[in-house]
């Protein structure tokens, strides 16, 4: 009945043949809030790879004749307190969001699912320590430990990315660890053990691959995550250095000039929130089309 | 149902145990002499070779690193946390001074998401399709993307600088100014729990939604139960298993919202501590702090699940 439900109504005449790839994508794009998401994160991602090309105005350049100038034709969003234009500085700003939450997601993601594929798959002690490490590293809270790791490894891409990558480790290694123990139960498992297939070969070769979607859900939904954790380190001071342009940061210096010229905080707020927007919609299109349990039913 | 206790306590004891290794690690491993700890810079670059290898030696630096984590944990046991650098005062009377602060804001907001989260999924999954689903989907797809930070400064100017109905920063003890109090923690306390509240309502929804479906809900109501009693007694009680799990986590996360959340109300609670004690490298006061935040966080997990095994036998009894 779910199946049915995702393809359409011409079901009953005739033993659909959609692949795999057209019922993922019928349902994927049949909600519209996922379509705005798509179209958002595709155009915040443009702006970063573009921004020498898109930004009106060089993003580190100071004119301090022209500091703290208010909304206008020249500046559409106008000055900071050292003359930079801020649209030109939310635009290169993508460029410092983007890269750090996807640095710090892939290095949760790589360190999480390991630990958590050898958790899963060799159960027993192994499973135990790790996991309850695994719950240790959870007693942390995400930007309190990237904070800490940020402030003692000093600033920096990759400090940050690293911060806040052992940060969301625990969430994936926790996932991974519930997947493996549940595909390990499948035949085709037992089938490759009785080939004589190593241990590597099993966890790598048949165990990883269909563990796969839900891991992409999940990767997909802490996107958002990410990119707000990387906006509050870089709030608190300890994100990318400047002069280099963060939204976090722009919202802080802005933040003295809150009554005089609001734009400054304001601008890269809404610059935050909907590209977190746009990561959260299509995980949740993900999710939709992904999840076995809700396959098409949304 | 004790033996499932007596489980997770054990567990518990466990889980701090790794938790204080990993604080130890963090704070002697990565760079940065661990004589920070209880010097400050200034001193250090002051400071004589010999001057250094005595501190060193007064504070067992030099002794193999298992017996320093042991001579920590004893200290740890004693209320020995260290002297700050720049309160020159010890590191447990400056926490104990701020935990009940952010303790005390941080489970209004907890109790808050709970309140208010739960029932907005509630009635999103029940009136699925109608507008009042529509608003709170929305709502709670809008809190997930709020930057908190970002939320406290809008409001701040919105509500205290703008329409001047709030004081815009600062903390008062209940006990001292309720209605100080309480005015004062009303913006921070909504930062606090936006995200918690509009993932519980999300997780609710979703939840309800799955279990909706199920083969006991169509019976319940074969059966000619009210509406009240099939989603309340039947549906609910098992949607909450998963949103429960993520309480846990939200908990973890209200913690970490504070460290943004008292920076921008100038707030001195635990959150605050950590980013000023980072700032001026008192990394006696930064071990301190993330050591009682886990710590704090880790029991609250466990008072979680227990309460989890109260809402799923099959936990009590497996």
């Amino acid at each position: 009945m779910a199946r049915e439900g995702a393809v359409g109504a011409g079901v009953t005449e005739m033993p659909p043949r959609y692949s795999e790839f057209q019922r993922f994508c019928s349902v994927f794009f049949s909600r519209s809030l996922v379509l705005i998401g798509l179209i958002i994160t595709v155009a915040a991602v443009i702006l970063a790879l573009f921004a020498p090309i898109l930004a009106p105005y060089d993003p580190n350049k100071q004119n301090l004749s022209q500091r703290l100038l208010q909304p206008s034709r020249e500046h559409l969003l106008g000055t900071d307190a050292l003359g930079r234009d801020t649209l030109s500085r939310i635009i290169y700003g993508s460029r410092a969001s983007l890269m750090v939450s996807a640095g710090a997601l892939f290095v949760a993601t790589f360190v999480g699912v390991l630990l958590g594929l050898i958790a899963g798959y060799f159960g027993g002690i192994a499973y135990m320590f790790i996991m309850r490490f695994i719950d240790a590293l959870m007693a942390f809270p995400t930007i309190l430990l990237a904070l800490v790791i940020a402030g003692l490894l000093g600033g920096g891409l990759t400090n940050i990315v690293l911060a806040l990558g052992i940060g969301l480790i625990s969430s994936f290694a926790r996932l991974m660890c519930a997947q493996v123990l549940s595909v390990k139960e499948n035949d085709y498992v037992l089938a490759g053990r009785a080939m004589g297939a190593s241990d590597l070969r099993m966890m790598f070769m048949h165990i990883l691959p269909n563990s796969f979607p839900p891991l992409i859900v999940q990767v997909s939904l802490w996107v958002g995550f990410a990119i707000l954790s990387e906006a509050g380190l870089s709030f608190l001071g300890v994100g990318i250095q400047p002069p280099t342009a963060a939204w976090g940061a722009m919202i802080n210096d802005g933040y003295k000039y809150l009554l005089t010229n609001p734009a400054l905080s304001f601008a890269p707020g809404v610059a935050i929130m909907l590209v977190v927007f746009g990561f959260n919609m299509i995980g949740d299109g993900l999710r939709d089309a992904l999840d076995p349990r809700l396959r098409g039913r949304l | 149902m004790s033996g499932f206790i007596v489980h997770r306590l054990i567990q518990t004891v466990f889980v701090l145990i790794l938790v204080s290794l990993i604080v130890f690690v963090v704070m002697r491993f990565l760079p940065g002499d661990p004589i920070l700890l209880y010097l400050s810079e200034d001193q250090v670059r002051n400071f004589t070779p010999q001057q250094i290898a005595e501190v060193r030696a007064q504070f067992g630096l030099d002794k193999p690193v298992m017996v320093q984590y042991v001579d920590w944990m004893r200290g740890l046991f004693r209320g020995d946390f260290g002297i700050s650098m720049s309160y020159r005062i010890p590191v447990w009377e400056e926490i104990s001074r701020r935990l009940p602060i952010t303790f005390y804001l941080g489970s209004i907001a907890f109790v808050v998401s709970i309140l208010l989260g739960i029932p907005m999924g509630l009635i999103a999954a029940v009136r699925r399709g109608k507008w009042s689903d529509t608003v709170a989907t929305l709502l709670a797809n809008l809190g997930i993307t709020l930057p908190v930070f970002w939320l406290g400064i809008l409001m701040i100017y919105l509500f205290g600088l703008y329409l001047r109905w709030l004081p815009t920063f600062g903390y008062t003890s209940p006990f001292e100014n309720f209605w100080l109090s309480t005015r004062q923690a009303i913006m921070p306390v909504i930062c606090l729990t936006i995200f918690a509240t509009a993932s519980s309502a999300r997780q609710t929804r979703s939840a309800m939604l799955e279990v909706i479906q199920q083969d006991y809900i169509r019976t319940a109501w074969a059966k000619g139960l009210k509406e009240r009693v099939i989603i309340l007694r039947h549906a609910l009680k098992n949607s909450l298993i998963p949103v429960v799990t993520l309480k846990g986590i939200s908990l973890r996360n209200i913690f970490g919202g504070s460290v943004l959340v008292e920076t921008v109300f100038n707030v001195p609670g635990m959150g605050r501590l950590a980013v000023d004690a980072m700032m001026s490298r008192d990394y006696a006061i930064v071990q301190g702090v993330i050591l009682i935040i886990a710590v704090v966080v880790c029991l609250a997990n466990l008072i979680v699940d227990i309460s989890y095994s109260w809402l799923d036998p099959r936990i009590r009894y497996g």
